[in-house]
């Protein structure tokens, strides 16, 4: 498959807001269901063991939104409201479940919200581990992990093993290594791997099965690595604070534009959540469990227990990822980026990493501000810095 | 009867209660200030989930950063806090309790009632209902350089505290709290004395029922929002378990009694509010830099609020909750899981339909403040679930707790003056139908 055909693939699961793919794959499996999710992390692992479909719920861009304004004030983000309208619309009748993360209190509350507005679906808080000790907190997730294990198993009528769930674990190691592939290979030729490309992929990935995922990602790898593409002399920066609202994908492709090269970002992190493989020997749920608690991406919606953490963040990401600068990039009224950024900023800084911040909403229409920004932070870069 | 009303008609508008309250803070601020020449550890914490009576056990003076915030807003002060932490990077979009703390601590640190607040010793996250006290106290961390230990309290998600997480609470306290405040102490946990402490709570719990509870009466002598944010102040924050705690609430039960007895409602700012024409239920923090002015306007309406979630926030000790010194760790576990912000929305609306009836309200009113995710997302649906369950009509209204500059006063008083005429046009309808 030619990587045109895969790009328009994707882009074609992206924008189609009736969740056509997940629905063909229903009608695909006759008595199976699907189980939505809410950013950022949910143990995908868990849903496929129940033979589900896990869904990402990433809102609907910017689809006009008429039933979700009467849900939200002004100063709330946008996610939930589209979440919301995706909802009332119909378009999510399709899931027999849906899991709400600890990402924050708006998302938190929308489940307690969607308990009462579609009674018909399972709805579980994911109550992520917090507390510093990982023994302590990897006990208490793998049980939060049986509890949606034994709930999704009585919503499919399956019986999810230990042998179901090796299963599933042992296919999402391979997505999460496709997919740290995918970001390595874009963070050392990231000529070779546009972000509007990469970020279409991973969208996709959220609707189609992890089995078609793999697919088309590998087919996707390939044909970049294959497929020469100028290098250009753009800046290398790294995108973060866009970890739950996702930003337009014009707004991506503006940062490129602008002269800029991704070389690192978190949208979409619950994919790559677990930052290493899950052991496949002994209990399942001990391992994911354990691999959230001593394995998981820094990220605002956690708890950082070691107190030069926040400082070092970003010289840590910056470090790795070769880049030039940071973008702090996150929704409008977006708590965890919001609360996070002076101490993550701070630390740039002091470490001497040319940083720009900036707000959007998943309906940004408007685009002329961010490429002004980005540009004009890439040529002092190329200009002024080492770059 | 105590002399407050008497001179409250004269001009002076504080309940014998408020005073003994601001002399019971001004002493606390002062004890905090010679903190660093007296010895005592401090310790910064949140109100829901404070574990006050572990910690006073300890021989360790709490700090509440909510408190110093709103104390803050009260007096005047947090414009200038919140924009100095703007002007650091901190975005306009977020909570602004914690812009003022944060701003306060940049200024200088002098608390509200002008003392300096010391440093802390330890930073005890109880994250309890509100995702932001996570990124506050590491924000915290970076400005004090000091520990900060972490007691996840898991959300009541399916409405009901789960064993597994009280256990995991349980667990918590024991095995990561009470070692970091033996570490800064210096003293062995001590659970007799927690359990001496935990009963004086109970003391305090009970009275404090009393008085939201003696709101059912009409008229009410209490404002059990406006006024309960006093009543609330003790218990929430460092008196919790302490003699002079327990000594409060009985004068202000004594206070309340003797109103009850002579048939008065509650002192409002301007003055007794003895005509109570409507009886509400409101929902949501108050606006702290207006707080006087926004108490005012519902009692030049007559409008006396019987119930309110935000004195829930410490405690939903209405609903049966008491400490138990029978099980000094467990009870404080089941007391964060039941603070009223960390029960799911479904749970929130059913108290909120339960006050309407058992207080007998006209109908209810939502404040919702830009600040505080946790109160406000949803409050919309809310508002709805809780018109079709009681029929009862629900008014909104919308300001912030310590920004000035989210509080628009005429736009609030339009909204409550159409809100009560439609509890009026209500009323009329249900007489006509009465008498057809």
């Amino acid at each position: 498959m030619s990587r045109t055909a895969i790009v328009d693939w994707a882009r074609g699961v992206y924008e189609d807001l009736d969740f056509t793919a997940a629905r063909q794959w229903l009608a695909d499996h006759p008595g199976r269901h699907a189980c939505g999710y809410l950013p950022v992390y949910a143990p995908r692992e868990v849903i496929h063991a129940a033979g589900m479909l896990p869904v990402g719920i990433h809102g609907s861009g910017d689809i006009e939104i008429i039933r979700g304004d009467a849900f939200y004030q002004s100063y709330i983000c946008h996610l939930p409201r589209s979440v919301v309208e995706l909802a009332q619309s119909g378009r999510l009748d399709m899931l027999s479940a849906v899991l709400f993360p600890s990402t924050c209190d708006v998302i938190r509350n929308l489940s307690g919200m969607w308990q009462i507005l579609f009674p018909q679906m399972y709805v579980r808080y994911l109550d992520l581990p917090q507390v510093a000790d990982p023994q302590m907190g990897a006990e208490f997730w793998r049980r939060e992990l049986d509890v949606v294990r034994r709930e999704l198993g009585r919503v499919a009528g399956i019986e999810v093993t230990d042998e179901r769930l090796r299963a599933s674990v042992a296919l999402y190691n391979e997505v999460r290594g496709v997919i740290r592939g995918l970001y390595a290979l874009r963070g050392a030729k990231p000529w070779q791997v546009p972000t509007e490309e990469l970020y279409l992929l991973m969208r996709a990935g959220e609707v189609v099965g992890p089995e078609k995922f793999l697919e088309m990602a590998r087919a996707y790898a390939a044909a970049a690595e294959s497929d020469d593409q100028r290098v250009r002399d753009r800046t290398r920066v790294i995108i973060t604070g866009s970890f739950c609202e996702q930003p337009p994908l014009g707004l991506i492709k503006t940062i490129e534009r602008a002269g800029c090269y991704i070389v690192d970002d978190d949208f979409l992190a619950g994919n790559r959540f677990l930052t290493g493989d899950v052991p496949l020997d002994g209990d399942p749920l001990s391992a994911l469990a354990e691999g959230l608690v001593r394995g998981a991406v820094k990220t605002s919606v956690l708890y950082e227990p070691d107190p030069e953490g926040k400082r070092n963040l970003m010289k840590n990401r910056v470090a790795a990822a070769k880049a030039d600068g940071v973008i702090f990039a996150a929704a409008s009224f977006c708590d965890p980026a919001l609360l996070d950024r002076p101490m993550l900023r701070e630390g740039a800084e002091k470490a001497g990493i040319p940083c720009i911040a900036f707000k959007f909403a998943e309906n940004s229409g408007q685009f002329q501000q961010f490429r002004e920004q980005a540009g004009t932070f890439s040529d002092s870069i190329k200009l002024w810095g080492d770059a | 009867m105590s002399d407050t009303r008497a001179d409250a008609r004269a001009g002076a508008l504080k309940d014998q209660s408020m005073v003994i309250q601001k002399e019971m803070i001004a002493a606390h601020y002062e004890r905090l200030e010679r903190a660093p020449e007296t010895g005592e550890p401090v310790v910064y914490t949140f109100v829901p989930g404070n574990l006050t009576e572990l910690i006073r056990s300890f021989g360790c003076l709490p700090v509440l950063p909510e408190i110093n915030a709103l104390q803050s807003g009260m007096r005047g002060k947090s414009r200038d806090y919140i924009a100095e932490a703007e002007k650091h990077g901190h975005s306009e979009d977020v909570c602004t309790y914690v812009k003022c703390d944060i701003g306060m601590a940049m200024a200088g640190n002098i608390g509200p009632t002008g003392t300096k607040l010391p440093k802390p010793d330890l930073l005890l996250l109880s994250y309890t209902g509100c995702y932001t006290f996570m990124k506050w106290f590491e924000l915290l961390r970076e400005q004090y350089d000091c520990p900060c230990v972490f007691l996840h309290v898991p959300y009541q998600g399916e409405g009901v505290i789960e064993p597994e997480h009280r256990e995991y609470m349980v667990r918590q306290i024991r095995e990561l709290v009470i070692p970091a405040l033996e570490k800064i102490s210096g003293r062995k946990y001590d659970e007799a004395a927690l359990c001496e402490r935990l009963q004086l709570s109970v003391q305090a719990e009970d009275d404090l029922v009393w008085v939201l509870e003696s709101a059912k009466h009409t008229p009410s002598p209490i404002d059990a929002y406006f006024g309960a944010v006093y009543y609330v102040g003790p218990i929430f924050s460092a008196f919790r378990g302490t003699p002079e705690g327990v000594s409060y609430y009985q004068a202000l039960r004594r206070e309340v009694q003797e109103r009850l007895d002579a048939g008065l409602g509650p002192v409002a700012p301007a003055g007794p509010l003895d005509n109570q024409k409507y009886r509400l239920v409101v929902e949501g923090p108050p606006n702290w830099t207006h707080f006087r002015e926004f108490w005012q306007m519902f009692a030049d309406e007559g409008a006396v609020v019987v119930a309110s979630t935000y004195s829930k926030v410490g405690g939903t000790y209405d609903f049966g909750f008491r400490h138990n010194p029978q099980d000094p760790l467990g009870t404080m576990g089941d007391y964060c899981a039941g603070c009223y912000t960390n029960h799911n929305l479904p749970n929130r609306i059913d108290m909120l339909c339960r006050y309407l009836v058992d207080y007998k309200a006209d109908g209810f009113l939502i404040n919702s403040v830009k600040s505080c995710n946790s109160f406000s997302a949803g409050q919309l649906m809310i508002l709805r679930e809780v018109e079709k369950r009681t029929g009862l009509p629900g008014g909104f209204i919308e300001s912030d707790l310590v920004d000035p500059r989210y509080f628009s006063a005429a736009n609030i008083k339009n909204r409550l003056e159409s809100y009560l005429q439609m509890v009026e046009a209500r009323r009329g309808g249900a007489r006509e139908a009465r008498a057809s």
